[in-house]
């Protein structure tokens, strides 16, 4: 069935792709991988969290946009446009991160009113502020 | 007789215009979770201490969210193969069923946060908490919107009417799905 006759409001939509796989099996694996991401962290290793933390949620993530979502046999027009956001988020973290992770550069250093106002060590009761000044964005 | 707007009586790019529509929709909702994400990313790596406040978060309620909406989203598919197969009322009872689905991920959020405000732990506690409850409530405002928006599709589907909204509803909530398959790692096993 053609795009054309789909968007007329046929009762069956054209199929984007020709085959389904099964969406139950893949279900009981992202199942797997969400224990695996649970109980990896707990050995309190840290390479073993990051990996079973968070490579396993790019791995769920690659399976439910391929699998769920039919990523893979989409037009290339959405791979293109999903490619642009994705670029920008990177853009975001490399045009930001040296200012927002260092604590100085070549002229300029973060003093520690800046750190303090963001180490906090419990939680604080209704009404009371963070101990570095009036607030936890105050720049100097 | 239902009125076809002109945008739904053409398919540029040879994609159907509503699906290509929701793919510009999860464009512009990867710049929004994506620019939280990774602001939360840097200021993470920058404060360690952050490691201290996020041992508070609920593990097990982050971990049942999780499997929630990873059920949600097969029903979600199971809908949609039901639509491309002209089974419009089966289609409907799963996407109901994806509801259900979210309304259980929102009633354990509530809990959740019910129980980590009466703590003491509020949007104002710290910058972890901040970017907690800020991520955390747009996914949860996504998934109100999204269930909204699938069961006005449901009803129509029900009718065996529209049937192709089936699969564009289901793509924005694999992506709802997407986006808790990364903050649960980052707000509640980074600790």
């Amino acid at each position: 069935m053609s795009a054309h006759a789909q968007v007329q409001g046929h009762a069956a939509p054209e199929p984007a792709h020709g085959h389904h796989p099964n969406y139950v099996k893949v279900w009981a694996v992202l199942v797997g991988l969400l224990v695996v991401s649970v109980l990896g962290p707990m050995a309190g290793i840290r390479w073993l969290t990051l990996v079973a933390a968070f490579g396993v949620a790019l791995v769920k993530a690659y399976m439910v946009a391929k699998n769920f979502m039919h990523l893979d046999v989409q037009k290339p027009i959405v791979h293109w446009i999903l490619g642009a956001a994705l670029a920008l988020m990177v853009l975001l973290y490399g045009a930001l991160a040296p200012d927002v992770q260092k604590g100085a550069g070549q002229q300029w250093k973060k003093d520690a009113g800046f750190h303090h106002s963001f180490t906090t060590s419990k939680p604080r009761e209704a009404g009371e502020h963070a101990p570095g000044g009036a607030g936890e964005h105050e720049h100097p | 007789m239902s009125v076809k707007t002109i945008a739904a009586q053409r398919a540029s790019m040879n994609i159907p215009t509503g699906r290509l529509g929701v793919w510009w929709v999860l464009v512009s909702e990867i710049v929004i979770f994506g620019g939280v994400l990774v602001s939360y990313l840097m200021h993470r790596l920058a404060h360690v201490e952050w490691g201290e406040q996020a041992a508070y978060t609920n593990l097990w309620a982050g971990a049942f969210n999780t499997l929630v909406l990873l059920t949600s989203s097969l029903s979600a598919v199971l809908a949609h193969q039901a639509a491309e197969k002209g089974d419009g009322p089966k289609a409907a009872r799963l996407l109901y069923l994806t509801c259900l689905g979210g309304l259980i991920f929102l009633t354990v959020k509530a809990f959740e946060w019910t129980h980590e405000i009466r703590e003491g732990f509020t949007l104002q506690s710290g910058g972890f908490w901040s970017y907690y409850y800020t991520a955390a409530g747009l996914h949860a405002f996504h998934v109100i919107a999204g269930m909204g928006v699938m069961l006005w599709v449901a009803s129509c589907a029900r009718k065996n009417q529209e049937l192709h909204r089936v699969e564009n509803v289901g793509i924005y909530w694999h992506f709802v799905d997407l986006v808790w398959i990364f903050l649960f790692p980052l707000l509640y096993i980074a600790k």
